[in-house]
């Protein structure tokens, strides 16, 4: 098997750990990574407010580029925002023509032209359902006994295109959290949102988001994340909503290849366990 | 001008039940409910609706947008509102448009985003010599981890994938285009 690859600006520099973890693991399933060559942002939560149409050409460059490598082809993305931006650009070229000759006039200008012959793919979806709990559990060699692990699906992979999971009550990560050897602790707050876009202009809101979804996972030994916003959102901000809080809010926070890696066997180097910001010691003991 | 009503239409079919607040994250730290933000869209009262933070708290979770009785395009509404709030610098946006501006400086030189210098625009942008002070825990803990490094802003530099300019001036181009259009 093998899929176009979309990493994204975060997993060059605060999510490093999550584009590491990710080769690691599909390399151990022989899975091929093709990336795009010369991508680009794909504008993040941040150019929709700045200009609508250039929120659409930013991932439709990318899309354009990766066209070139393949057609009628999965390109699969790790994060989230990225995963959307470029979801957005696949649904609206189906559905909205006029969009879709701006996106094209704007995409002219790098001689590039964009037919919509991909699909792309958040990794959950591909690791859930093309390559499945089954073929996981047939790469285990450490099972995480006991480790009770919460997961955590944030918003912008199961909303506004419910694709691969239910977008209020997903479960997509549980066979393979459980396929591990570890324990799906149960919680409420997979689907609720941390509030990361906001975290940099309106901490307080943000916060609160945070603080609530910190709190529903006590009694679980991490948080599962398969998106770097959600990520780092609820990983570094934990000791001031603790001193907030008044109580131990602290908590390991791991991508999901991450926990899948440890399992398989890989190292802790190899899937850069050191960079994450919340990790306890519990958790790099197995 | 502040217009409104490209958002307006979207929103026709409103019928101001309020399931978009009682699903909102965010509705607590609102001054006005989505609900009302979404009434004084339908009355054209752009005096209220930009005087209110309501549409800047939106964190785009979509939840709004999946719960809507009528299927409205909810999560995009609030980014249309974010749009025309940003291009007239509204006041009660600019914290927020500075940030997204900066962000989007960043890419339009290098392709892809350096984290360091769209802070450092960012704060130049604010001019709040106490502004970096709320990102001096995080942003420790990066670098003391290797994510982020110092940078100046700079121009493009030639290396990797180039700047977006000629892209980013089409997209102007055509929004003015747009524009003019009756």
């Amino acid at each position: 098997m093998s899929y176009i690859y979309y990493p994204g600006c975060s997993l060059e520099a605060s999510a490093i750990e999550y584009d590491a973890s990710t080769r690691a693991v599909m390399h151990a399933l022989d899975i091929e990574l093709a990336e795009i060559e010369g991508w680009s942002c794909c504008g993040a939560t941040a150019a929709e407010p700045v200009s609508s149409l250039l929120s659409f050409v930013l991932p439709a460059r990318n899309l354009a580029l990766a066209e070139k490598m393949k057609q009628n082809f999965s390109v699969m993305v790790p994060c989230s925002a990225c995963y959307l931006n470029l979801k957005k650009v696949e649904m609206e070229k189906k559905q909205n023509p006029s969009m879709s000759a701006s996106i094209d006039e704007c995409l002219a200008e790098e001689a590039l032209k964009l037919e919509g012959k991909l699909k792309v793919r958040h990794l959950l979806d591909i690791l859930a359902n093309d390559i499945g709990a089954d073929q996981i559990k047939n790469k285990v060699t450490k099972k995480l006994s006991g480790l009770k692990i919460v997961p955590y699906y944030g918003c912008q992979c199961l909303r506004p295109y419910p694709v691969f999971d239910d977008p209020e009550e997903p479960r997509s990560m549980e066979p393979l959290i459980e396929a591990c050897g570890a324990e799906v602790f149960p919680w409420d707050m997979g689907a609720q949102c941390c509030g990361a876009s906001n975290m940099n202009t309106k901490k307080s809101a943000a916060g609160k988001l945070v603080q609530k979804i910190l709190k529903s996972a006590k009694g679980a030994d991490a948080i599962v994340t398969v998106c770097p916003m959600c990520q780092l959102n609820l990983e570094g901000f934990q000791e001031e909503l603790s001193r907030k809080a008044g109580e131990d809010l602290s908590v390991s926070v791991i991508y999901l290849p991450q926990l899948l890696g440890m399992a398989m066997g890989i190292s802790r180097e190899e899937l850069m366990l050191h960079k994450n910001l919340a990790v306890k010691e519990l958790v790099l003991s197995y | 001008m502040k217009d409104t009503g490209s958002i307006k239409a979207l929103l026709a079919t409103c019928m101001q039940c309020g399931t978009c607040t009682g699903t909102c994250p965010n509705a607590d730290a609102m001054d006005l409910t989505p609900r009302h933000l979404w009434r004084m869209v339908l009355m054209d009262r752009a005096d209220e609706i930009f005087e209110s933070q309501t549409f800047a708290y939106c964190s785009t979770c979509y939840f709004c947008t999946l719960k809507c009785p009528r299927g409205l395009p909810l999560t995009r509404a609030m980014s249309m509102l974010k749009e025309v709030a940003y291009k007239n610098d509204v006041k009660t946006f600019r914290k927020s448009g500075a940030f997204y501006g900066s962000f989007m400086e960043s890419v339009r030189r290098h392709g892809r985003v350096r984290e360091s210098e769209f802070m450092t625009l960012y704060f130049l942008e604010m001019k709040n010599p106490l502004l970096p002070f709320d990102f001096a825990s995080l942003g420790l803990k990066l670098m003391s981890k290797n994510k982020v490094s110092f940078s100046l802003p700079s121009g493009a530099d030639g290396r990797g994938q180039g700047n977006l300019d000629r892209i980013f001036k089409k997209v102007s181009e055509i929004e003015n285009r747009e524009e003019q259009m009756p």
